[in-house]
């Protein structure tokens, strides 16, 4: 009998202490199955964040430093110059890399830093209990925005996606979602092309992830998943926005823009 | 009052001099001539540039201390000798100087206005003396010869070695330099 | 060379890899030092970071890799660092901070100051941790320290800080360098370099059990205990005979010593009492002093903060007097005699015969 299902090696097993349809056990997923088929797995060194997800480190079975909120790009950073044969990536939530770790996104993004950001965006600072995020969509109702978000007062969900494809040192950055399996297929391809930016020396590469959050949310997973879809994709569409990396080199003197 | 007068100040020989400028006029190089001499002849030497926003706008200065002994603090509240390359500086400096110390003024381009009468003033027209050298920049070297002929805080033969060192590369400039400090020594 | 100038090429000597920083006066000339003589050495890293918080944790990012490495910044940097100083202490990572203060709380001003002495000594950041703290006082001694502090951050795994400030950076003094950079950089046993042929590894802090955490802080502790008995540094001067030790640490120092001599030549025994490690803080030796000397000065270019460590070391046994100027002016070796020479007869200590 032929095996079609198996636990990639990188993931310990452990079982998830994520909530019932939380995308941070898929998007875990994927990434062990992607250091399987790269055969990366003791190569890559991962910076998870404050959050729901400062367990990753119990999932997945490569080496792993914790990072203070926000902090990931320049720990990344230093780690990689330190010792550039390491493939590094951070994974971070909405919170951490578009409100606390803006700057250190933008500035490692535009070093064109050999690092890869796996960025979870489910709208919400879900760990603290579903707080307002940057990406929280306007009139989304969270704990601090319980009459809905007021972009008169609270401004508008950031695409940082979209800022981050402009500074030049980024190459790769798509949007996907894991709502749904043909979505979870794409998430994977991204996962892999951004790592594959990083171990061609191109620069800086960015995969941000719409993840369901249900609890947060107060919706079952099958409405989360579908809410994904029909209303977080409309502020955040989904597909390639920037890809460089078949115009540029690692000396960095072609360039894509 | 009685607790005053028993205290005696022990001179030990610990000298401070302040070089000030505008930017571009080698000020800091002056110093770090005087540092460099006073250290190949064997003394203690701190250095201390002024830094910061204070430099920002066109001036610098900078504090050498020479001793024989270990040097507590590199500032100079009341230097012993100043050497003022324009205008602005020795506004803001002749009334720190020590009564009797020594004020150098760049009389080329300075109006000697000074108020005091305990300090003697040493006015050294630098700038002409570089310009009829034809080397208009050398005006800090022919002050230094001249401080160095009234202070006689190091020997001429030192600068002009330590000159030899800081233009290694550029052999050009150290007969250029060494003529400017010449000329500034024989002035007097 | 500049002080901080002689910072770098200590720190490029005893193997420092990596270099991360922020301009902010009055340390720019390492920065700049760093980039000119670090960058180009193989294998070595320098990144002008986005800003202090960034830099320090480019650090925290390469002392997790194995290599040394080290930020500098000034006062106000320097406060931005703390929660990285902190991430660091927790996570038992060596690394090399280096604060050349300057006038404070604000922006204040960027002359000479002591006034981060507290924030130096007390941890700085959250949590309950302690960081070694070098004070030099000399140029000399800021390529010394510098050179212990990569040494004693790896002994140790901890961060170390060199306590400096705008005029010790800036001046300039004959310096002579006492090791040669290493043919090969120092990369620790424990560095995270990815799981290959050993198991996963995992750097972290957080937990959510709370006895966990108590065992990482009991650790801490002993070898806190441990540094303490092993690292305490200071340096005396004729302390033998004073009727009067001042306190001062750093460039206080020196402008101290510069008044005792003084002193001295005037018949009244003064002498010196100098730490160099600001944490550990030598509490025994001046514990030992209130045996021999009458009266304790404690000077510092700040308002009064290390004299509360030397009252817990003197424990009421002694008097001790304060004279402090805050950040920006820096005090006179004659103005300090003044004090001292004031105090030593109102307190009616005895004279040379």
């Amino acid at each position: 009998m032929k095996k079609v299902y198996r636990r990639p090696k990188s993931l310990k097993r452990a079982a998830f202490h994520y909530c019932p349809g939380c995308g941070h056990s898929i998007v875990h997923r994927l990434l062990t199955e992607v250091f399987d088929e790269m055969n990366i797995q003791d190569k890559v060194i991962g910076i998870p964040p404050p959050g729901c997800s400062v367990f990753a480190y119990h999932y997945l079975d490569i080496d792993m430093a914790e990072s203070a909120h926000g902090r990931g790009a320049a720990v990344a950073t230093g780690l990689k110059r330190a010792y550039p044969d390491a493939l590094v990536f951070t994974y971070q939530g909405d919170g951490d890399l578009a409100a606390i770790g803006t700057a250190e996104t933008i500035h490692a993004a535009n070093r064109g830093e050999r690092i890869t950001s796996i960025f979870i965006n489910n709208a919400v600072y879900g760990m603290t209990g579903g707080q307002m995020a940057p990406t929280t969509l306007s009139n989304m109702k969270t704990t601090t925005t319980p009459y809905g978000r007021d972009t008169r007062l609270e401004g508008y969900p950031v695409r940082m996606s979209e800022m981050v494809a402009l500074v030049k040192g980024a190459v790769y950055i798509e949007r996907t979602a894991v709502n749904s399996p043909a979505n979870i297929k794409k998430t994977k391809k991204a996962i892999r092309k951004a790592f594959q930016a990083q171990i061609d020396d191109l620069g800086y590469s960015l995969v941000e992830i719409l993840s369901p959050c249900p609890t947060n949310w107060k919706m079952n997973p099958l409405e989360s998943w579908q809410w994904v879809e029909n209303e977080m994709t409309k502020e955040f569409p989904l597909g390639l926005i920037k890809d460089a990396t078949r115009t540029k080199d690692s000396t960095g003197k072609r360039d894509a823009d | 009052m009685l607790l005053e007068q028993k205290t005696v100040l022990v001179k030990e020989m610990l000298i401070k001099t302040i070089f000030a400028g505008f930017g571009g006029q080698g000020v800091l190089s002056m110093g770090l001539n005087l540092s460099q001499a006073a250290m190949s002849e064997g003394k203690h030497v701190t250095y201390l540039p002024s830094y910061g926003a204070e430099v920002r706008g066109g001036t610098a200065n900078c504090t050498v201390a020479i001793s024989d002994e270990e040097i507590a603090s590199p500032v100079a509240s009341s230097p012993d000798f100043v050497v003022a390359m324009n205008q602005p500086s020795l506004v803001r400096f002749q009334n720190q100087i020590q009564s009797g110390g020594l004020l150098f003024i760049n009389s080329s381009i300075t109006e000697p206005v000074v108020s005091r009468g305990d300090i003697e003033v040493i006015e050294v027209p630098a700038s002409d003396i570089a310009e009829e050298l034809k080397s208009p920049k050398s005006a800090n070297m022919v002050m230094m010869g001249a401080f160095s002929k009234k202070t006689n805080l190091v020997l001429l033969s030192t600068l002009i070695e330590v000159l030899k060192n800081t233009f290694k590369t550029k052999k050009m400039l150290i007969d250029i330099n060494k003529k400017a400090l010449t000329a500034g020594y024989d002035l007097f | 060379m500049y002080g901080n100038a002689a910072i770098g090429e200590a720190a490029i000597r005893a193997g420092c890899q990596c270099y991360f920083g922020y301009p902010i006066t009055p340390q720019n000339e390492l920065t700049e030092y760093m980039a000119t003589n670090l960058s180009r050495r193989k294998g070595c890293s320098f990144v002008q970071a986005e800003s202090e918080v960034s830099a320090i944790n480019m650090v925290y990012g390469a002392s997790l890799a194995g290599v040394r490495t080290m930020t500098s910044s000034s006062s106000p940097g320097i406060s931005l660092k703390q929660e990285g100083i902190s991430y660091l202490a927790a996570c038992e990572l060596p690394a090399v901070i280096v604060n050349i203060s300057r006038g404070g709380p604000g922006l204040g001003s960027i002359s000479a100051a002591q006034s981060d002495y507290f924030q130096s000594t007390r941890g700085g950041g959250h949590g309950d941790y302690r960081t070694i703290v070098l004070a030099p006082s000399s140029v000399q001694e800021l390529a010394d320290l510098t050179h212990r502090a990569f040494d004693l951050a790896d002994r140790y795994r901890i961060p170390v800080i060199i306590l400096g400030d705008g005029m010790l950076g800036q001046m300039m003094e004959p310096l002579e360098f006492k090791y040669d950079a290493p043919s090969e950089l120092p990369v620790r046993s424990d560095a995270l370099r990815g799981a290959k042929g050993r198991p996963s590894r995992i750097v972290k802090t957080f937990t959510s059990r709370p006895t966990e955490l108590e065992e990482l802080n009991w650790s801490l502790f002993r070898r806190y205990r441990l540094i303490e008995k092993e690292e305490t540094t200071y340096e005396i001067y004729l302390v033998e005979d004073a009727e009067l030790v001042v306190v001062a640490f750093g460039a206080a120092a020196r402008i101290a010593k510069g008044a005792i001599r003084n002193a001295r030549a005037n018949g009244l025994k003064v002498g010196m009492f100098r730490p160099i490690t600001l944490w550990p803080f030598p509490y025994e030796k001046i514990s030992e002093l209130t045996q021999t000397t009458k009266h304790f000065l404690v000077f510092e270019m700040n308002m009064g903060q290390m004299i509360e460590d030397v009252k817990l070391a003197v424990e009421g046994k002694r008097e001790i007097s304060f004279y402090g100027r805050p950040g920006g002016v820096i005090p006179t070796p004659s103005e300090v005699l003044r004090v001292i020479t004031r105090l030593y007869y109102q307190k009616g200590l005895k004279t040379e015969k």
